[in-house]
């Protein structure tokens, strides 16, 4: 992917600022689509030949008649020159959403583009299937559904040989599959899971990321969680195909890699059955995924690692929640203390190129923390408290999860404490109190009580740094009250 | 944010875990009004806490497309044809050439030439087709295997397997591959004597049901009749085995 995706920036038509508002604009709508958990995307694959992109106009909408004209040339053609250029001009025409529909319209046309995608005419069958796919790229569902009768091919197709063929196929299955749940109730009878368990054997990297990214995309369906993850996807070999696709090395593809992360995450955040990709070791893959990725941010290896972090943050985090985390074999299970070091790279990398992820990085490292000594004890041994503390600024959800996290160490005893005493801890806490957010002074309240109670040497200084005056601040407060004032007794007592 | 140097030594170095502090809890720790317990949190998938990444992965998806501008032109080489004997196609690129020869000489059978879009359909159609053992073991017992990859149902005629895939897997009733040069009008029937151009490698495949007890001698499954196609054909014939029972019976 990072290859063959980037340095072909296209040549910007439109300003800088033009594309950051148009970024902007697609970020928005993004967002309002998932919190109305409409979430759809689609990719589409579409190879401007220079010829094309020379022409410097976009290709015009084709009318009805045209349309008829081409298919009519392209299927009957006499040369086959002249078939194979009929189908690239409807292709071209079709990427215009009119085109689109006067085509869906046009009685017989799908069945004829169907006949010429059968077709043994293999530059036929390849434009044929180019044009099938501008249609399911369409936002519009009567357009990718009037594909439908396309599907049982592409799916035949997929145990192929010709891999840029097969390429094409998995995309144009992929928008499809996002395209709604009839469409998928058609496809999972079809035999579309063994169909990609059997197309995950391919070497092919561009197949594999095509792949990865349709079956996300069957992974993402609403449904899923009953209807495709139990039945289909955990009784084929696909799991463990994945895992394989994740392991670090020298034949890990950062393409690949990412849609097949993002898999895994919808797979395990359905909680179906965790246990057992535990079983088959995702824990150990996806923590020596982990050291890789920082291993690749201190190269600098910039080109959208991000991409690739979350999901395997997501992965990590969620399956940590899992009891059978503690019942497994030790080689199973996550252990490893550079993971804790890896974490902070990446939170480091989370600081300063992405902060929206940050919350993520420090689920991982509140679900490490929460119930293992050894790695809160890997927090203080390898000095990551003054790190975690420069954190608390950038926002309030970002500082109640390093709060709790630091609760997570505190709350293990005095041995702990001990480390966090004396030292940049209490001036932040001081700092946090005077925050107005509820939620930042319960959680900084939380610590304290913690620290006073472990490590009582730090009430002293705590009032000698005009500590009350921070609480009473908050002693109003309907959901503080009752902890500021025992924390204000325990000072006075104290 | 400010990392301590040996950090970077910490990741390089080999695994281990870290050999934990005593851990000695107060009850008093958790008394109220107090209220904080360490504990693993799950977020479940459409959870608001998703937001974020998942609205840069779905940017990141419709993105590619930013991306993608000037493919590279895919390079040229001196013409040359296909060296499969009976082909004359002849190429200047090589991909076109890789799906040329993938899509026609690839899976093909030996004993009538006809090419199949994978090797699971050629190995089915070797086993129906060319196998004298299939037709008698099928006279007993369900040999037809439904062509669904996964599926491992079977059927005593090609027919009731064609049934169940229309049925059970939703596959066009006319599921075949390489469709002959006449367009039809959706709602007419199929109707195989209609493709009069029976011309090398376009015409369609049309089978019915093997007669029982036929003296078609090893190697002859079908006999072609111009009823409409009760089974599910498929294939690009480069070339024919035989084309007309007169052929046949020729053989006997």
């Amino acid at each position: 992917m990072w290859s063959r995706r980037q340095g072909r920036l296209r040549p910007t038509v439109c300003g800088v600022e033009e594309l950051r508002r148009r970024r902007r604009e697609r970020e928005a709508a993004l967002r309002k689509a998932r919190r109305e958990q409409q979430l759809v995307s689609k990719r589409l694959l579409r190879d401007d030949t220079p010829e094309e992109a020379g022409e410097g106009c976009v290709a015009a909408i084709l009318g009805e008649t045209e349309v008829q004209q081409f298919l009519r040339q392209a299927q009957r053609g006499t040369e086959e020159k002249e078939r194979e250029g009929a189908l690239v001009s409807l292709r071209r025409g079709l990427q215009h959403p009119e085109t689109q529909q006067t085509f869906i319209r046009l009685e017989g046309s799908m069945r004829t583009l169907v006949g010429l995608l059968t077709s043994n005419q293999a530059l036929l069958q390849l434009e044929a299937a180019r044009c099938l796919h501008e249609l399911s790229h369409s936002e519009q569902s009567t357009v990718a559904e009037a594909c439908l009768p396309a599907t049982s091919y592409l799916l035949t197709y997929l145990s192929g040989h010709s891999s840029d063929f097969i390429e094409l196929c998995l995309y144009t299955l992929g928008n499809l599959i996002v395209e709604s749940e009839a469409v998928r109730r058609q496809l999972l009878p079809q035999g579309i899971v063994p169909a990609l368990a059997a197309c995950i054997q391919s070497p092919h990297v561009a197949v594999l990321e095509a792949l990865g990214y349709a079956l996300s995309q069957l992974l993402q369906a609403e449904e899923a969680p009953e209807k495709i993850i139990p039945s289909s996807i955990l009784a084929s070999t696909l799991p463990q195909h994945m895992l394989q696709m994740l392991q670090p090395g020298p034949k890990l593809n950062p393409g690949v890699a990412v849609e097949f992360a993002w898999c895994l995450h919808y797979i395990i955040c359905s909680q179906v059955s965790n246990p057992l990709l535990i079983g088959h070791g995702a824990l150990s893959t996806l923590g020596l995924l982990l050291l890789d990725l920082a291993g690749a941010v201190q190269r600098t290896e910039d080109a959208g690692l991000e991409l690739l972090a979350c999901p395997v943050l997501r992965c990590l985090s969620n399956l940590l929640t899992e009891a059978a985390v503690e019942t497994v074999g030790g080689q199973m299970q996550l252990r490893d203390e550079r993971v804790v070091a890896a974490l902070f790279i990446l939170l480091q990398f989370f600081f300063q190129k992405q902060p929206s992820l940050l919350p993520e990085g420090l689920w991982l490292l509140n679900n490490l923390t929460a119930i293992s000594p050894s790695f809160c004890t890997s927090l203080l041994s390898l000095d990551l408290i003054e790190p975690l503390l420069q954190l608390l600024p950038v926002s309030n959800v970002v500082s109640v999860m390093v709060l709790t996290v630091l609760c997570n160490v505190a709350e293990k005893g005095p041995a702990y404490c001990q480390r966090l005493w004396p030292g940049p801890l209490l001036p932040a806490l001081l700092h946090t109190l005077a925050f107005s957010d509820t939620e930042v002074v319960g959680q900084s309240l939380e610590l304290l009580h913690l620290l006073f109670l472990y490590q009582p040497e730090a009430v002293q200084v705590f009032l000698q740094q005009s500590g009350l005056q921070a609480l009473e601040r908050h002693q109003e407060e309907a959901q503080l009250q009752d902890r500021v004032y025992a924390l204000q007794q325990t000072a006075l007592q104290g | 944010m400010q990392l301590p140097p040996a950090l970077c030594a910490r990741l390089a170095a080999g695994p281990g875990a870290a050999e934990p502090l005593p851990v000695e809890r107060d009850p008093a720790a958790g008394a109220a009004p107090f209220r904080f317990v360490a504990r693993p949190v799950r977020f479940p998938r459409e959870h608001e806490f998703f937001e974020d990444g998942d609205v840069q992965r779905h940017l990141y998806l419709q993105d590619v497309l930013m991306q993608v501008a000037d493919a590279p032109e895919k390079p040229r080489v001196p013409a040359f044809a296909c060296q499969v004997a009976g082909c004359c196609q002849v190429f200047d690129v090589l991909d076109d050439y890789e799906h040329h020869y993938h899509t026609l000489h690839g899976n093909v059978c030996s004993f009538c030439k006809r090419a199949f879009p994978s090797g699971h359909l050629l190995d089915a159609h070797i086993l129906e087709w060319h196998d004298s053992l299939f037709q008698i073991l099928s006279e007993r017992q369900d040999m037809y295997q439904c062509l669904v990859e996964g599926c491992t149902e079977k059927f005593k005629t090609s027919r009731d397997r064609k049934d169940h895939m229309v049925r059970m897997h939703l596959y066009p009733a006319d599921f075949r591959f390489d469709k002959p040069k006449k367009s039809r009008s959706p709602a007419s029937a199929e109707a195989p004597g209609d493709s009069g151009e029976r011309s090398e490698g376009e015409a369609m495949e049309i089978c019915s049901e093997p007669v029982a007890a036929s003296p078609a001698p090893a190697g002859e499954r079908r006999i072609y009749s111009h009823r409409i196609p009760s089974t599910i054909c498929f294939g690009q014939g480069a070339a024919r085995g035989f084309k007309s029972n007169k052929k046949k019976t020729k053989q006997c």
